[in-house]
């Protein structure tokens, strides 16, 4: 068996004049970009099915009992969570023009981007928090202080299971998002990105863009069971 | 055949013959799979071992092989799956005017009620040759009813009935037991199903329940719970009528029909408000955690008892059989 | 690249750093694959006790040996740590993490710090699981069942499914690395069909891993929640559905069964062309079968459920498409036996214990078509014939596969020849005392014997005395590897780069090989398994 030898990242003359962010294990760049975006991609799959199992759950019951989904619907905050949903989508808006900032070598524009989305997802946690709360004064959380004045009150209390599970999950997602752009903006005004490297900032993006389209799904299947508008 | 072979379960349904013969085929099809496999190796392996000279042949493979080995297999297997699929179905079916029993199990007994009105713990007592169908519940936790000699197991779940029927062919006594894991006694949680002679198990039956039969207790129970309040015989009640709804299709208030089963009848009474019928509304009182499992099942007898009154007769139909007797279902 | 035995020991990845530190905070997959080592065998001991003491209480048909909650911690935690924290991770983990990047060519994994983070989040898992067994054990039985897991045990539920859900993100974060690292690392020339047939089989498990692995997560997520706020998801007094836990909890548990089995047959096929010095029959056939089961494999979790409640159609569906999904691993056992035809054959260890699986899992796949038939499923689900049958596929299979990748590559990882009398004989040993163990098991389903049984009725006795007389022979055979490998380590022969004359990138490096892998990255131009190649009959000395 014979190798040829082919020299590529192991030649002292690459050595020299290889970017500094590329990692050893990699033979280029663009390698090592493309391997790192498929593996944001994979991850994001493996979060669709987790995410996947939960709604699957909801989309059973709601079969089961409608008329127990709808008047459950009825008692979530239509306007907050309106609200979140514009904030959600402003959100993926700056993140999306944060990337474009430092693909273009922005490193100001690039901080204030992701310190804006940071904001935006604040905001959307704190609506959250306010929504929590009123549920909480209402005894709407099952299994610790549920009260259901109406009919079919056990299958609302189901509906409120998942409402909790699922907004109590991507709320989590949130955080956690929120913690990979502040890590990225901080090194976004070290000036470690640029054109020639912004790939950590895009796979932050695309996951933001997950978590907002998580949202995007949850809004409707919890807020808009059988609204009418007005 | 293999009755005094030790390690062979009896036959002692209708339908255990069936399911041995399809389990032999597939044990002679194994063996001999296995037996053509492992010869294939032995020989491959003794005459291709590595010795001086013997060299490999490069061989790539072979499409036809490939597609011969795929599906000739697949044909097999699709044969085993028809075949197979049809012992289902029977199992799965039911005959007409079987005969009823209904059981409740929980952590760690198996209770019987009988429609003519005995009750047993662990002990079920069937006459041979009568079809008998299961109707069972779970107080508790999913168990399962298996009776090996029968070749049946049905998993007995909580808040809602399922079923399994067999037809024993030979009197003796079998084993009954819990095939799914249940907390601590799930391997204390079996008993005997006895197969009588048809006399001996009608001299059984009158040793029996002074209650009377089952729809009887359900009646009892219809008029105590005050069901009979609202389930008027007339239209005048604010519930439905329920003689005659048994077995037939029932339309509900949101637009879908829904067939009137064992598990309609136990949800209506547990949690109304799931299906309400089209023009009454959801006034019914839940009675969940009012009435046990065994009093669900007599309500249950009982509504089935309720067949539809001759066109035309005016009157009340006469509810109450004479006792001993098996009301008709109208299954 | 010539290497000679020699007593000067070279660089290495085992010697190149030396301290607790250099080890916990590796990133080379070498290390990394070592440290998954320790840890797995540490489990597998663990769940090998429990399957020992369950025997010894099955020596007689009352309940005499440990209390009725006693054993069901017992069956309940064996099943947890077998599947959990040896099986799943044993082939991907330990010689999927040491040989990818080697086969392919690359230097490490895709995300080397993410592997190392896999580890962490396993020994977490296994934490909570060691949390959970030492503070009295947990008896839902490995498959949580609901309402029992939910609403009728006191045991340490939570913390069950916690180690569980920890160690399940250890598999998911393997599988995405596997599935980048082999899309984008490989070296020039070596393209998807000149890939072993072992990157195949992790690449396959890989993709099982990544999208069944979530949904057991959420899973077990929902009955750990239910528990502590008692939320009725899955209490039908509550208008919750039993059945749905079965449904969610199935659809990665079955996948999962091929996550164990899959990287196993990847290693059979390694092992089956080098001890015959032939090219696999029917490659291509190889490869798309792997993904067919891997696909295949997500149709058919109902079958669990035959007769769970389900409707009659919902059954007949599930059942035709385990049948659909047998045949893919039928054409592998017809593959590994025509790959023998005409080659040449030699019975080294590696090569007995491929023998052995392919024996074994016939045994256990055949078994399959059993439980697929609907009416016979009717009678021996939830008896011994289904313990039985996943035995046959999982011990007969995928441990002897692994013991057969352990002893492949044994040079390869340690540097060192393992005894290969003793090898022989523990695998001679292992087979018996398998058999011996799960084959009357068979006999006890079709009889009517029950799982999860602590006493069971008088006529099951002498069988069940067969099975626990396997299980001892069996224990002594899996004790012998542990000791002489780590003997081997030692005083063992040392290995030179490639002691069985093997096809396949990871032979060209030294045993064993630097950090880094590769001097220089390697350039392929040849099929895989290009035995007729290796072997031909040279004029002049080849550059290995």
């Amino acid at each position: 068996m014979r190798l040829r030898r082919f020299l590529l990242s192991d030649s002292p003359t690459v050595v020299a004049t290889h970017n500094p962010d590329l990692q050893h294990h990699f033979s280029s760049m663009e390698q090592q970009q493309d391997a790192s975006m498929l593996g944001m991609w994979v991850f994001l799959i493996t979060e669709i099915m987790f995410f996947g199992g939960m709604f699957f759950g909801y989309m059973v019951y709601r079969f089961y009992y409608y008329a127990a989904w709808l008047e459950g619907s009825q008692h979530m905050d239509f306007w907050w969570g309106t609200i979140n949903t514009v904030v959600l989508l402003c959100s993926s808006l700056t993140m999306v023009l944060a990337v474009r900032s430092t693909q273009l070598n922005r490193r100001k524009s690039t901080v204030v981007f992701l310190l804006v989305t940071i904001l935006f997802g604040l905001a959307f946690l704190g609506i959250k928090a306010i929504e929590y709360h009123g549920h909480w004064t209402e005894h709407q959380f099952p299994g610790l202080n549920w009260s259901w004045p109406g009919p079919y009150s056990s299958q609302v209390a189901l509906f409120f299971s998942f409402y909790w599970a699922m907004t109590g999950f991507h709320a989590l997602h949130m955080v956690i998002g929120i913690g990979l752009v502040l890590f990225i903006a901080y090194h976004a005004w070290k000036g470690k990105y640029s054109a020639l490297y912004f790939n950590p900032v895009e796979n932050v993006g695309l996951y933001w863009h997950f978590v907002d389209i998580v949202w995007i799904y949850l809004y409707p299947l919890l807020y808009l069971i059988g609204h009418k508008k007005g | 055949m293999f009755e005094n072979l030790p390690l062979w379960p009896v036959r002692a349904s209708s339908t255990a013959g069936s399911v041995d013969a399809l389990y032999i085929f597939l044990l002679t099809l194994c063996g001999v799979m296995c037996i053509g496999i492992f010869t294939m190796i032995a020989v491959f392996a003794i005459r291709y071992r590595r010795s001086a000279g013997n060299r490999a042949e490069p061989i790539e493979g072979s499409t036809a092989l490939e597609l011969t080995w795929t599906f000739i297999p697949l044909g097999i297997f699709i044969f085993i799956f028809v075949w197979s699929a049809a012992i289902f179905f029977r199992e799965r079916t039911p005959p007409k005017d079987s005969t009823e029993v209904y059981t409740v199990a929980k952590q760690w007994m198996w209770k019987f009620q009988h429609i003519e009105g005995q009750r047993e713990i662990n002990e079920l007592h069937v006459p041979v040759g009568r079809d008998v169908r299961m109707i069972m519940t779970s107080q508790d936790v999913i168990h399962s009813f298996y009776v090996p000699a029968f070749r049946i197991k049905q998993d007995v779940l909580p808040g809602r009935y399922t079923t399994a029927w067999f037809r024993a062919t030979k009197p003796g006594t079998y084993h009954l037991f819990c095939a799914e894991y249940c907390g601590t006694m799930h391997s204390g949680m079996v008993g005997d199903v006895v197969v009588m002679e048809p006399a001996q198990y009608q001299t059984w039956l009158s040793g029996g329940a002074a209650a009377g039969s089952l729809s009887n207790t359900g009646q009892g129970l219809f008029q105590s719970l005050g069901c009979s309040t609202c389930h008027r015989l007339d239209t005048q009640g604010r519930g439905p009528n329920l003689t005659g709804v048994f077995g037939k299709p029932v339309l509900l208030e949101d637009g879908r029909t829904v067939t009137a089963d064992e598990n309609y009848v136990r949800e209506s009474i547990l949690s109304p408000t799931a299906k309400v019928v089209s023009g009454f509304k959801p006034i019914m009182p839940p009675f969940q955690g009012i009435v046990s499992e065994e009093q669900l099942n007599a309500l249950v007898a009982y509504v089935k008892s309720l067949s539809a009154p001759p066109i035309g007769a005016a009157g009340t139909p006469n509810l109450k059989p004479p006792p001993g007797e098996t009301p008709s279902t109208t299954q | 690249m010539a290497t000679v035995a020699v007593p000067i020991e070279r660089e290495n990845y085992l010697n190149k750093e030396y301290g607790v530190a250099s080890w916990l905070f590796t990133t080379d997959h070498k290390r990394i694959a070592l440290l998954y080592l320790l840890s797995i065998t540490f489990f597998f001991f663990i769940g090998g006790f429990f399957a020992l003491l369950i025997r010894l209480e099955l020596l007689t048909p009352a309940g005499d040996l440990v209390q009725a909650d006693t054993y069901n911690k017992l069956f309940t935690m064996h099943g947890q740590v077998m599947v959990f924290f040896f099986l799943i991770p044993a082939v991907p983990a330990v010689l999927g993490n040491f040989l990818i990047p080697l086969m392919i060519g690359a230097k490490d994994l895709a995300f080397p710090r993410i592997n190392l983070l896999s580890w962490y989040l396993y020994i977490i898992g296994g934490l909570f699981m060691m949390y959970t067994i030492v503070n009295g054990g947990v008896d839902t039985g490995w498959t949580f069942y609901t309402p029992l897991s939910t609403q009728f045990l006191d045991t340490h539920v939570v913390a069950a499914a916690l180690a569980i859900f920890i160690a399940g993100f250890s598999s998911i974060l393997t599988g995405l690395n596997f599935i980048v690292t082999i899309h984008r690392m490989r070296a020039p020339g070596m393209t998807w069909s000149r890939l072993p047939l072992f990157v195949w089989a992790n690449y396959a498990t890989a993709i099982i891993q990544v999208l069944g692995t979530p949904v057991l997560a959420i899973t077990l997520m929902l009955v750990a929640l239910e528990r502590i706020f008692r939320l009725g998801i899955f209490n039908p007094q509550m208008g919750g559905d039993p059945l749905l836990f079965q449904h969610l909890f199935w659809f990665y548990s079955h996948p999962a069964v091929y996550i164990m089995i899959l990287p196993g047959m990847g290693v059979v096929s390694e092992i089956v062309t080098c001890f015959t010095r032939k090219r696999i029959f029917g490659y291509r056939f190889m490869a798309v079968a792997l993904i067919a089961i891997a696909v295949l494999g997500f149709l058919v979790w109902a079958h669990h459920m035959f007769i769970a409640g389900i409707s009659l159609y919902s059954a007949l569906a599930f059942s035709l498409l385990s049948y659909f999904v047998a045949v893919p691993s039928a054409i592998k056992v017809f593959n590994w036996t025509a790959t023998m035809y005409k080659g040449s054959v030699s019975f080294d260890t590696p090569m007995l214990y491929a023998l052995g699986f392919i024996g074994l899992f016939t045994m256990g796949g055949l078994t399959g078509l059993f439980l697929a038939a609907l009416g016979i499923d009717v009678h021996v689900t939830d008896t011994y014939f289904v313990i039985a049958h996943f035995h046959y596929i999982m011990v007969g299979g995928m441990v002897i596969a692994y013991l057969a990748g352990i002893h492949f590559w044994w040079p390869k990882i340690s540097g060192r020849m393992y005894p290969e009398f003793w090898g022989k004989l523990a695998a001679m040993i292992i087979f018996v005392g398998f058999n011996l163990t799960f084959f009357p098991q068979f006999v006890l389903g079709y009889m009517g014997m029950p799982r999860r049984y602590w006493q069971y009725s008088p006529e099951f006795q002498v069988l069940n005395v067969l099975s626990t007389a396997g299980a001892t022979i069996l224990a002594v055979g899996y004790v012998l590897p542990m000791v002489y490998l780590l003997w081997s380590m030692r005083y063992g022969k040392l290995a030179d780069a490639n002691p069985w004359d093997a096809a396949g990138l990871e032979w060209t490096t030294s045993s064993p090989p630097t950090t880094f892998n590769f001097d220089e990255t390697p350039v392929v131009t040849w099929e895989a398994y290009n035995y007729d190649e290796l072997d031909a009959p040279k004029e002049v000395p080849l550059e290995r």
